[in-house]
């Protein structure tokens, strides 16, 4: 029984506990049994609240059993990224300087969340303050793959990919900076969806590049995306770039997906060198099977994307230096005072010292170097014009097609430690992800399949204009589709079993 | 601190011409701060709030926070741009300016940089003595005050020697308006002066546009000064120092006067200005080093991604221009040709800031020499007496009641005096105090001929003498009648009454 | 352009309030020239005819009404200090100047 429960979509779940078929916490207690089993060998989780969640759970029972209306999600388990900040509830964003801190509010997808009914397990791993593509920077011990022990969940958002691809939650929420949530997507055969900037508010994202950041949906299908979308989606007066607009129901544009007539344009400068084969061949695959059912495939040119990775490192850390500054020992978190007390001064720099990561120093001094005196305009400045560049790329593209293709990311999930040394190479995993963030508009990744040469999974990555998402639930969920019935059953399904490692799990208590 | 060696004022001013240079930081009085919708206490219904009970995430700068723009602040910022007589930027933005202090929440202040909202401006402003100078203002630009600092242990609770410090941020994220000037030249021996009129000139406008409650004590106005001296005939400008913490308006004169006789000192001897800030201490009256300016001061300036452009549209400006009010200098003009003041008579009621008390008690219907005399005169003297405020002390409305009673004859001066006092010691109205005390004039002629008979009966010797036509002796008889009237009489009206007596009675 | 000596590095960490060690600022001088070198490449196209874009989305005037909102109760604020005397924050001796 308990096995189903956490199978099932949230879609699923949600039409379950509407029909009183199960209780939200029955599904809840299943989902905190799955976290207890596996979660000592997966780690997605930081910090799990079985007893709150038990609470809420048995809260929405007592709702639905009043009669009372409720949302297609109410009653279901969701996992959310430890970036959000959650009012009684530790959030670290992946740092020791902020370690045992509790906020005192929610972030607004968080009070979304909570307000649509959905019951929140606790909160996932990520790379310190988001800054990675494997999770191996979270200062608390790295998430691992559930496809593969040993190899990256993807990052920063390796905990939420992994808590929904190792099936600990049907849900879970994910910021993408320059490809956190489309990325871990790619790796761990899940679905991740970057909105675009400024339908999902920021309010309460630790935020590490704010003009770049986007809170989205996690999930293991595009329907159940979509639903989620539709829940944190939405004009917050807390946000000043968060859009003032009427969104069309992303969950519709999955049901009523067609790819008839559409064009899609291939980015040419993402689907070469540096891209593995495997990855090529299910991405092309998949470019043909949604030819067959109609599309139109179209090749474009997007010259200036390959300028994308030098200026979103630039923006990046420029703005994460002015972002972080924030954490000095003062208000919150963590202090440290050096032998012989010190000023405050001496207090901060020794607190940042012991609190920080090295990635994050690296970036913090990287974006100090971009903004001094005398460099802002060969590198800030400049950065900021390639991002007008990337833009006006993105305008003559989609005035040729409907939406972008490109694989999401250019290989499957790497070992653990292969790419730590290397900074250059680990900020290449970024390429097709980071064009979107520079310009705001959404991105979706879908799973494709697995790579023939190492059997893991791959993503295909679809970009559309700026607040029209709905057209990636459109042609995700058109993909999404047609797969499942190539594989007669969900990528998923073809992932090891994890409760081999049950015992070593509960040895760990499951946090 | 030692104190440094000053050159005589005069001998400065003949070797070197003062530069100055005044940055202004005006408190908006809006219910929110610029940023949050925290209560702001510099509006006097949340002042003097307890620590760290006006705050909110945004306040605190706590992880995940975001700005949002108080749009009455930005409203109220170009009030006071165009009151400037500044250009509205079409296209105006937020930058970061990032910096470590513990009474900054984000160890970064939004502020303006490259965009601010008001630029290119002038104001006119008249000192002690009637003198006027045009200030260039280069730019008003918006940003948000930092949290408060209380340093304990050390001797004074100044920085220095202290074991800690305290901070609340309550005054994190109150609206700030920094008005910056250009180089100001040619004020000469009015530097210090014309300092402190400036910045009492933005107060009244500040007040005038309702936009602060401009109080330099509760640091509402605050006011950095830069000096720099030139020596006489030379192009170049000289070092600057900036003066800072200068928070009365007599301190902001003192301490452009004391740095311009303590970098005279230096230069005199060959010495050089180190370019620094420099703290005015009330107490001593002297300014101390501070932090040398340095290549260290790097604020990484940015565009501040939390927050959009402001811009403003063409129909909210003029909106704005409509209603300003008149410009103080422009409005003394106007007032000192209206009431037809002689330019002493004019500054005698300036300088003892009762422009308003005056133009109200006229506008009440009083003659402005009426206004002016009570106001300067027998209201400044009690006032003095009592060391109160003198605008504490009456209402125009009551002051102009007074003089419709010396004009209608009902009181003398020497009666309305008395009245004054009836009125600052709270006993009502002037005329429910003349009734009170009965201090009317005796208009009654029977009783006063009753009286000057009896005089006369009493003075054969002065009666001859009036009707021998020695008139100026009838002034013995008027003292004893005023006398016997215990002054409650027109002294001009016994005059007349005494002549005809004189002359009637057998 | 890339040239970064250990010293400029030791100035950024002090800009950035960041204790670094010796070993650090080594490290920092290496991977700040690699990573510097290959970010440089924006300097090819940022020509001065190109407009720069500080926000992905184009927006203006977004403003809140002068009305308060939310706030934290004293303890609430202090909530997660490391150190408080109850109503305000603590923090050791300051000898730096306020800006």
């Amino acid at each position: 029984m308990s096995d189903e429960l956490i199978r099932l979509t949230a879609a699923e779940l949600g039409e379950k506990l509407a029909a009183g078929d199960v209780s939200s916490v029955e599904a809840t207690r299943a989902h905190l049994d799955r976290i207890a089993a596996v979660d000592g060998a997966v780690h997605a989780f930081l910090h799990v609240d079985g007893e709150r969640a038990v609470e809420t759970a048995a809260d929405i029972d007592r709702r639905r059993a009043a009669g009372e209306a409720l949302g297609p999600l109410a009653g279901v388990p969701i996992a959310i990224k430890d970036v959000l900040v959650t009012k009684g509830m530790p959030s670290t964003s992946g740092s020791r300087i902020l370690e045992g801190w509790i906020p005192p509010y929610d972030a607004t997808p968080v009070t979304k969340v909570r307000a649509a009914g959905l019951v929140p397990l606790g909160k996932t791993n990520m790379d310190e303050f988001a800054m990675g593509s494997s999770t191996e920077h979270s200062a608390y011990g790295p998430t691992h793959n559930p496809w593969d022990l040993d190899r990256i969940p993807g990052g920063s958002g390796g905990g939420s990919a992994a808590s929904v691809a190792a099936f600990e939650a049907p849900l879970a929420l994910g910021s993408d900076t320059g490809g956190s949530i489309r990325q871990p997507a790619h790796v761990t055969g899940t679905v991740g969806v970057k909105p675009t900037y400024g339908a999902v508010s920021r309010y309460g994202s630790i935020a590490l590049a704010s003009s770049l950041d986007q809170i989205g949906p996690v999930t293991r299908t595009v329907l159940d995306a979509a639903l989620l979308h539709d829940v944190i989606a939405g004009h917050d007066p807390l946000d000043s770039t968060s859009l003032n607009m009427a969104w069309p129901s992303m969950a519709e544009a999955v049901r009523r997906a067609d790819v008839s007539g559409l064009r899609i344009g291939v980015i040419t400068e993402l689907d070469g060198e540096g891209f593995q084969p495997g990855v090529r061949q299910r991405f092309h695959e998949a470019l043909e099977l949604l030819e067959r059912n109609g599309a139109e495939i179209v090749e474009v040119s997007a010259p200036h994307f390959e300028y994308s990775i030098a200026a979103y490192y630039l923006i990046l850390p420029a703005e994460a230096s002015s972002n972080l500054a924030k954490f000095d020992s003062v208000r919150f978190g963590l202090r440290v005072t050096p032998d012989g007390a010190g000023t405050v001064e001496q207090v901060m720099a020794a607190t940042r010292e012991a609190g920080f990561g090295p990635e994050v120093k690296r970036r913090i001094i990287l974006g100090t170097y971009a903004l001094s005196a005398g460099y802002y305009d060969a590198y800030y400045g400049s950065a900021q014009k390639v991002r007008t560049l990337v833009q006006r790329d993105f305008d003559a593209a989609f005035a040729k097609v409907d939406v972008l293709a490109s694989p999401t990311a250019p290989t499957t999930a790497f070992k653990f430690g292969e790419k730590l040394a290397d900074p250059v190479s680990m900020y290449l995993n970024d390429i097709a992800t980071i064009p979107a963030n520079l310009a705001g508009v959404p991105g979706i990744s879908v799973p494709t399949g697995l790579a023939p040469e190492d059997g893991l999974p791959v993503g295909i990555q679809f970009l559309a204009p700026a607040r029209e998402d709905a057209r990636l639930y459109n042609v995700g969920g058109a993909l999404e589709q047609l797969l499942v019935a190539e594989w007669g059953g969900p990528l998923l399904g073809k992932a090891p079993d994890l409760t081999a490692h049950e015992l070593f799990a509960t040895e760990e208590g499951a946090l | 601190m030692a104190r440094a060696e000053l050159m005589d004022f005069d001998q400065a001013l003949e070797l070197f011409e003062p530069v100055i240079g005044l940055e202004v930081h005006v408190e908006l009085n809006t219910t929110t701060k610029m940023f949050s919708s925290a209560p702001n206490p510099a509006n006097s219904a949340f002042h003097g709030a307890e620590p760290n009970t006006l705050v909110s995430p945004v306040c605190l700068g706590l992880p995940g926070s975001l700005p949002v723009v108080n749009g009455d602040a930005v409203r109220k910022s170009i009030s006071l741009g165009l009151a400037l007589g500044c250009s509205i930027a079409e296209s105006s933005r937020f930058a970061r300016k990032n910096y470590f202090y513990p009474d900054l929440a984000k160890n970064y202040q939004i502020s303006q940089y490259d965009e601010p909202i008001a630029f290119d401006g002038e104001l006119e402003v008249e000192i002690e003595g009637g003198k006027t100078f045009m200030i260039p203002i280069e730019r008003a630009h918006m940003e948000e005050d930092a949290g408060k600092l209380t340093h304990v242990g050390g001797s004074t609770g100044r920085i220095q020697g202290a074991e800690y410090s305290l901070v609340d941020y309550n005054r994190a994220g109150v609206p700030l308006v920094e008005i910056v000037t250009r180089p100001i030249f040619g004020a000469e021996a009015d530097a210090p002066a014309l300092a402190k009129a400036y910045v009492a000139t933005i107060r009244d406008i500040a007040i005038a546009l309702g936009i602060s409650e401009a109080r330099m004590e509760r640091g509402n106005l605050r006011c950095d000064a830069n000096v720099s001296l030139r020596p006489r005939g030379q192009e170049k400008l000289g070092t600057r120092t900036e003066t800072k913490n200068v928070n009365s308006f007599r301190s902001i004169e003192r301490a452009v006067r004391y740095e311009i006789q303590r970098q005279a000192a230096i230069l005199a001897k060959g010495g050089t200005i180190t370019q620094e800030t420099r703290h005015w201490h009330e107490d001593t009256g002297a300014t101390s080093a501070g932090r040398p300016k340095s290549d260290a001061d790097d604020y990484r300036y940015f565009p501040e991604p939390d927050l959009v452009p402001v811009v403003p549209s063409a129909e909210l400006i003029e909106e704005l221009r409509a209603a300003l009010p008149e410009a103080p200098a422009a409005r003394r003009r106007r007032l000192k040709g209206e009431w037809g003041f002689t330019d002493l008579e004019f500054q005698d009621v300036a300088n003892s800031g009762l422009l308003n008390e005056v133009a109200e008690t006229v506008a009440a219907g009083a003659s402005p020499a009426a206004a002016r005399k009570w106001w300067t005169g027998e209201l400044t003297r009690l006032a003095n007496a009592s060391e109160r405020d003198v605008v504490e002390l009456a209402t125009p409305a009551q002051v102009a009641e007074l003089a419709a009673l010396v004009d209608a004859g009902t009181l003398t001066d020497r009666l309305a005096r008395q009245v004054l006092e009836g009125v600052v010691a709270g006993e009502g109205s002037p005329q429910q105090i003349v009734d009170a005390r009965g201090l009317a004039v005796v208009s009654d002629d029977g009783a006063l001929i009753a009286a000057i008979d009896q005089a006369l009966a009493s003075q054969p010797d002065v009666l001859a003498k009036i009707r021998d036509g020695k008139v100026q002796a009838a002034g013995a008889v008027i003292g004893a009648v005023m006398k016997a009237m215990q002054g409650k009489a027109d002294a001009a009206r016994v005059r007349e009454l005494v002549l005809e007596r004189a002359a009637a009675v057998e | 352009m890339s040239e970064i000596s250990a010293e400029q590095v030791a100035h950024l960490a002090n800009l950035a309030r960041i204790a670094l060690t010796d070993e650090e600022i080594g490290h920092l001088t290496t991977e700040l020239a690699q990573i510097m070198h290959a970010v440089e490449k924006v300097s090819e196209v940022a020509t001065p005819d190109v407009p720069p874009t500080s926000h992905p989305i184009p927006m203006q005037n977004v403003y809140r009404d002068d009305v308060v909102g939310n706030t934290l109760t004293a303890e609430e604020a202090l909530s997660g200090a490391p150190e408080s005397d109850g109503s305000r924050f603590v923090v050791t001796a300051i000898l730096g100047e306020e800006q």
